[in-house]
């Protein structure tokens, strides 16, 4: 059965660089139409990875509206909102008005892993309800897992507004300042 | 129509589709006829995830991901649509159950050994779905965009950024952008609804085929261990002589028990509801209390639990090599003994992490590592008077946070100890020492406490636990 290869390979011999051409052909083409198909969507669906976080400056309320005192939660637009984010736009800050000339501001999110830190006013403590975090008035960790103090956030007065500067999330992002 | 002219019909359907030739071979196929109600999770499983497409695509056709509308929409469809908070509630209880179904059909298969020759690779695709699962369930929990969806996304990106290199890569590809907001949802929402159900889909497909390719594996016996040169001729020759036709025979069972989790997911639904919705999403609004859905809270607690050295480890370390293990566990083992009797570790394993999981779940919903914000002033009954310095120190104790933490006689937070009694543990010296100075887990109150108050909130400690005769402290302002 298997001892006239010479004479029988003529055929196949003729017809295997075509065969070869088309089956490379094929693949090569396919491959083609999958990354035409799938490039444009792959730099799509990655592009947010790729831009530099904005920060932008958000006004917050008129200079007189805030008391020196404690602190006070603010909200504000976040800094690259989509046309469709409605509230969820937003963040928020914890702002303090030190004395006449001063503000200070942190991030509301737990330096552990995000979760909206409160301020509760008697104790002067910023808590957290997620793992126990807790914080003194000035960010520092009072208590429980968090690694850090308190993200702060940069404050301005311009124009009799007071301002404050978006920061990215997740905390992990920004550099402690 | 005659019957004639129906079978004939039925004949050209036949004849052009191949249901004969193709479907009906596989539904007959021969099965181990010890295959009994121990195989049926994994066809329950299969049938929650239909539960979860058909449901699915009638939330969808209401559901608007992105933004404010979310939430609207979820409101619409819960309160107002005609049957939407019963189609809701289905998509939800039968997320659990298939989360639940997933689980232990894998560790039956774990359990009789399943896993080893020739079937590794059933059980690979297997690993894969089950982690897909978990993907699907954490994402909806997400569209639910309430909250704690909200807060829930937040606090996953903060897990993935800390991966090492890539951390802050993988926080914003996860967001969609710098912040939680509209385009989070949407990225959620496409891999919710197409990504993770095509996967899903690919990946029940693969893993049917790979039961068809294998045959159903038989009940494991003790004097019969694995052994990959003779299994498969032993195996179709058993078959051969006393396997039974899938259906009916086999089947009815996996029927019957769908039906039930069917009708559980329904009762639910209908008795149940679906689970509320908390305020809308706001990732400016600080009054949340995130909490993930159950079968997630273990790894909550554990995060709460284990000390910060440890954490980046154990959140970014569990998830990949717990896949990692269970991905090539077949590789390690794939022969020898399936009967339990043989395996104890199996069994032990097994048990360890069944009983690790219930107490940590228990201790995520307690979480006795928060504040507790909503605990109520002590009343009078504890105090012991309603009027005069001690019920002005007792109020101090609401005032000033300590007993989000601290609970005296049934009143307060777990966090801290237990006050009830510690006018006779601790002496006036040492509760200053503390209050002032906090200590491990307890803040320092110095700064924000006069000492007026101080000695007001001393002087009702030093009453905890003290009979009533002794009640009057000895010096009561220093
Ligand atoms: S997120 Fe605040 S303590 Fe964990």
């Amino acid at each position: 059965m298997n001892n006239q290869p010479p004479q029988q390979s003529d055929k196949p011999c003729c017809q295997h660089p075509r065969r070869t051409f088309l089956t490379r052909l094929s693949i090569g083409l396919s491959a083609v139409i999958g990354l035409v198909i799938t490039l444009p969507v792959i730099g799509y669906v990655l592009a947010p990875i790729f831009k530099k976080p904005k920060e932008k400056w958000r006004a917050v309320g008129k200079l007189e509206d805030f008391k020196v005192g404690g602190f006070v939660l603010v909200q504000y637009e976040d800094p690259s909102p989509v046309a469709w984010a409605g509230v969820t736009a937003t963040a928020g800050a914890w702002l303090r008005r030190v004395s006449e000339t001063e503000f200070i501001a942190f991030s509301i999110n737990c330096r552990h892993l995000g979760c909206p830190v409160r301020w509760v006013d008697d104790p002067k403590l910023f808590m957290c309800p997620c793992h126990g975090g807790v914080y003194y008035e000035d960010g520092t960790v009072a208590a429980g897992p968090p690694p850090e103090p308190l993200q702060k956030i940069t404050v301005r007065v311009r124009n009799g507004q007071v301002e404050v500067q978006t920061i990215p999330t997740p905390l992990t992002l920004t550099t402690l300042t | 129509m005659s019957n004639n002219s129906l079978k004939r019909t039925w004949n050209w359907i036949d004849n052009r589709i191949g249901f004969t030739d193709y479907i009906v071979p596989l539904m007959v196929h021969l099965v181990p006829d010890n295959a009994r109600w121990w195989y049926i999770f994994g066809s329950a499983t299969l049938c929650a995830f239909i539960v979860q497409v058909v449901t699915g695509i009638g939330l969808a056709m209401a559901y608007v991901p992105g933004g404010e509308d979310t939430y609207e929409s979820l409101k619409y469809i819960t309160d107002i649509a005609p049957l939407g908070s019963l189609v809701r509630g289905m998509h939800y209880y039968g997320a659990s159950a298939m989360v639940m179904l997933a689980v232990i059909h894998m560790v039956q298969v774990f359990m009789h050994a399943t896993y080893k020759y020739p079937r590794e690779m059933n059980w690979m695709s297997g690993v894969v779905l089950l982690f897909v699962v978990l993907g699907m369930a954490f994402t909806g929990q997400l569209l639910r965009w309430d909250a704690n969806g909200v807060w829930s996304v937040t606090v996953a990106a903060e897990m993935a950024g800390r991966t090492p290199y890539i951390g802050p890569t993988l926080a914003h590809f996860m967001l969609g952008g710098e912040t939680v907001g509209g385009s989070t949802i949407t990225r959620f929402f496409a891999m919710h609804v197409f990504i993770m159900p095509a996967i899903i889909i690919a990946g029940i497909g693969l893993h049917m085929l790979l039961i068809m390719r294998h045959g159903i594996s038989e009940m494991p016996d003790v004097n019969e261990p694995i052994d990959p040169d003779t299994y498969k001729e032993a195996y179709e020759e058993r078959i051969q002589k006393t396997g039974v036709p899938f259906w009916p025979v086999a089947m009815w069972r996996d029927v019957l028990f769908s039906t039930l989790i069917v009708g559980v997911i329904m009762a639910c639904s209908i008795f149940l509801g679906p689970p509320a919705l908390d305020p809308p999403p706001n990732p400016s609004s600080i009054n949340a209390n995130p909490l993930p859905d159950w079968y997630f809270l273990w790894y909550f607690a554990v995060l709460s639990l284990l000390p910060p050295q440890l954490e980046t480890w154990v959140i970014l370390g569990v998830p990949v090599v717990g896949f990692i293990v269970l991905f090539f566990l077949p590789l390690i083992s794939n022969k020898g003994h399936r009967a339990p009797s043989k395996r104890p570790w199996a069994g032990g394993a097994v048990i360890f992490i069944s009983m690790a999981f219930i107490v940590l779940t228990i201790y995520g919903y307690k979480k006795p590592w928060s504040p507790d914000f909503d605990v109520k002033e002590l009343p009078a009954s504890v105090v012991g008077t309603d009027k005069g310095p001690l019920a002005e120190g007792a109020k101090l104790m609401h005032i000033k946070g300590c007993l989000y933490c601290h609970d005296i006689g049934g009143y307060g937070g777990h966090r801290g100890p237990e006050l009830t009694e510690i006018g006779k543990l601790l002496t006036r010296d040492d509760i200053i020492i503390r209050i002032n100075n906090g200590g491990h887990n307890m803040p320092a109150f110095a700064s924000s406490m006069s000492s007026v108050e101080l000695n007001l909130i001393v002087d009702f400690l030093l009453t905890r636990g003290v009979t009533p005769e002794e009640d009057v402290p000895k010096n009561p302002t220093q």
